[in-house]
């Protein structure tokens, strides 16, 4: 048995920190959400966890051996859905905000449009 | 500087992307910047990943790595442009799951791949609980897409000693933990991992319908956590950070949803409401009467009024009639009716859904009134239309504490002068429970599908 392997060592602590600060980050960043926010809020943060999907890719490229290739291989499929479908989704959700700024356009506003490319 | 650092360093911007990202999904002015934000953050991440010599090692798994992400890509990107707007909640369902069941994964393989079965005790640790926790988000997603997509009941299920059994399930995943961290056994594992997919659909099947979106929310947190359970696994702090982001901030909103909807977390996890009052009242229900109008007495209602509120709910959503419902709208304000909507906060099947399809249908931001400004003007409002809602009207969470939905605000569309429901059937809303509102004096009913019925109310408005 390897040191290693039995004492954490100053990486999971290291690591452990980071956990707890970012758990107050994320407990705080967000705040007084208004209630039209909570789905597109809900799916956003859905597709920021796709981030697994750099995770995957790590263990499929270290992958050796049948198991491995098929757990890792079908891993990368299901966390690619999550980050595409995640932002996609968000994106379409969202789009109820795009008049907003405008919310009566007119003949004018339709010319400003056209520059906006 | 070394690959490492440059890794590091690239890995902290996707970070600082994903913080804006939630940061600007908090404010309606800079949603979409936020989203934005966190998209170009996970663009840049996974580009970079690419890069990583343990990634582009071997050629065999750098061409699997980019099927993988073809296939998943070309699946989930048309899934997602062309689900109807209605769809959308149990679309979150999915593609939450997904994600806890990816992390599952890793921490399965990574598992497997331990090159000696003398594993620390917190490696072990961290891999049986984004096991764990993956599993049951990804079984516990899939059933409330089910539930959504009504390919099963939306009621609570429930049976005999369901509590006890669920616990029994719990335990015994706990009993096994200290068996796999004592043998560190694949098979240990794999029984672990079944029976947390079972604890999944056990978990879910007494949550009724009304209260998926607080469920998906929770369910949302807990990828996030598993993810974050993988980082760890993989030493890596770019999913510790980011999985945890979503776990802490979704238990937040998860508890600022149950609040929406004027209930506590555990109420709505453990109560399997709906089931057992439904019986009781129904029997009440059969000898009261209602009134049913035609569809041309209506029309004359809302003709003539000088101001009606369209009270839409999950009715309008599924008979996709948000563009039935602004043609009538348009009607009235053609003749001079002053129109607004009231939107209550959790109306359809999430939070801000009726928002999303009625923003789709073009309707004009200045009508759409939240619940909190609608309120007030209700008892100055002629008549309520109210198409496909039926618990975020009912009086009983006003005046009857014994109701479960008692506490939860309402639009107050029993205050205006008349009210109008258009309604499939006497049916209860999801919550399970009669509403007084439909045998109110006031109150007419016109009885058919939402868009059918609204159909026939802009002929009738126009021949009025």
């Amino acid at each position: 048995m390897t040191l290693a392997s039995i004492m954490p060592g100053p990486g999971l602590v290291g690591l452990l920190t980071i956990f707890v600060l970012a758990a107050f980050v994320g407990y705080e960043v967000i705040s007084k959400v208004p209630s039209v926010l909570h789905t597109p809020l809900m799916s956003g943060s859905n597709a920021i966890h796709g981030i697994i999907l750099v995770g995957t890719m790590l263990v499929l490229g270290q992958a050796h051996g049948t198991t491995q290739l098929v757990l890792g291989f079908l891993a990368v499929v299901l966390a690619t859905l999550n980050v595409v479908g995640g932002f996609v989704v968000t994106d379409r959700m969202l789009e109820m905000f795009k008049s907003r700024q405008a919310p009566r356009p007119r003949r004018d506003d339709e010319a400003e449009g056209g520059d906006d490319k | 500087m070394s690959r490492g650092t440059a890794t590091d360093l690239v890995y902290l911007v996707a970070i600082v992307g994903f913080i804006l990202a939630l940061k600007g999904l908090s404010s309606p002015k800079r949603a979409r910047a936020g989203n934005l934000a966190g998209a170009v953050g996970m663009l840049i991440a996974v580009a970079w990943t690419f890069s990583l010599p343990s990634v582009y090692g071997t050629t065999r798994n750098l061409v699997l790595i980019v099927i993988a992400v073809v296939v998943g890509a070309s699946i989930g990107v048309p899934a997602a442009r062309t689900v109807k707007m209605t769809a959308m909640p149990q679309m979150v369902a999915i593609f939450n799951g997904v994600g806890g069941g990816a992390a599952a994964l890793v921490s399965i393989t990574e598992f497997i791949a331990f090159p000696t079965r003398h594993i620390a005790l917190y490696k072990i640790g961290e891999v049986l609980f984004g096991v764990i926790v993956g599993s049951v988000s990804f079984a516990g997603s899939a059933m409330a897409f089910a539930k959504l997509q009504e390919l099963m009941t939306g009621r609570p299920v429930t049976y005999p000693a369901q509590q006890p059994i669920n616990a029994l399930i719990g335990l015994s995943i706990l009993g096994l933990l200290s068996a796999v961290v004592a043998t560190a056994s694949t098979p240990l594992l794999a029984i672990v991992l079944a029976l947390s997919l079972v604890l999944g659909v056990v978990f879910v099947l007494p949550i009724g319908g009304a209260d998926t979106p607080v469920l998906i929310s929770l369910l949302n947190s807990f990828t996030g956590l598993a993810v974050a359970a993988s980082g760890f696994t993989l030493n890596s702090d770019l999913l510790i950070v980011a999985g945890t982001l979503v776990g802490a901030s979704g238990m937040l909103l998860t508890r600022m949803m149950s609040e929406a909807m004027g209930r506590s977390l555990p109420n709505i996890l453990f109560s399997a409401f709906g089931s057992v009052i439904t019986a009781g009242t129904a029997e009440g229900a059969a000898d009261r009467s209602v009134r049913s109008g035609t569809p041309e007495d209506i029309g004359v209602l809302l003709a003539y009024a000088r101001k009606v509120a369209i009270v839409p709910g999950y009715g309008l959503a599924v008979a996709q009639a948000q563009h039935t419902a602004r043609e009538l709208a348009d009607a009235l304000a053609e003749r001079g009716v002053d129109v607004y909507y009231a939107i209550h906060p959790v109306a359809g099947r999430m939070p801000g859904h009726m928002n999303v399809l009625l923003a789709e249908a073009n309707v004009p931001y200045d009508q759409l009134k939240e619940m909190d400004e609608a309120n007030p003007e209700m008892p100055t409002t002629d008549v309520a239309l109210v198409v496909g809602a039926n618990d975020t009207v009912n009086p009983a969470a006003n005046n009857t504490p014994g109701s479960p939905i008692y506490g939860m605000p309402i639009v107050h569309a029993d205050q205006a002068e008349n009210i109008v429901f258009l309604k499939r059937s006497m049916r209860p809303g999801f919550a399970g429970i009669d509403n007084e509102l439909l045998y109110d004096p006031k109150t007419t009913m016109l009885f058919g599908d939402a868009k059918e019925s609204l159909t026939k109310l802009v002929q009738a408005v126009k021949a009025a």
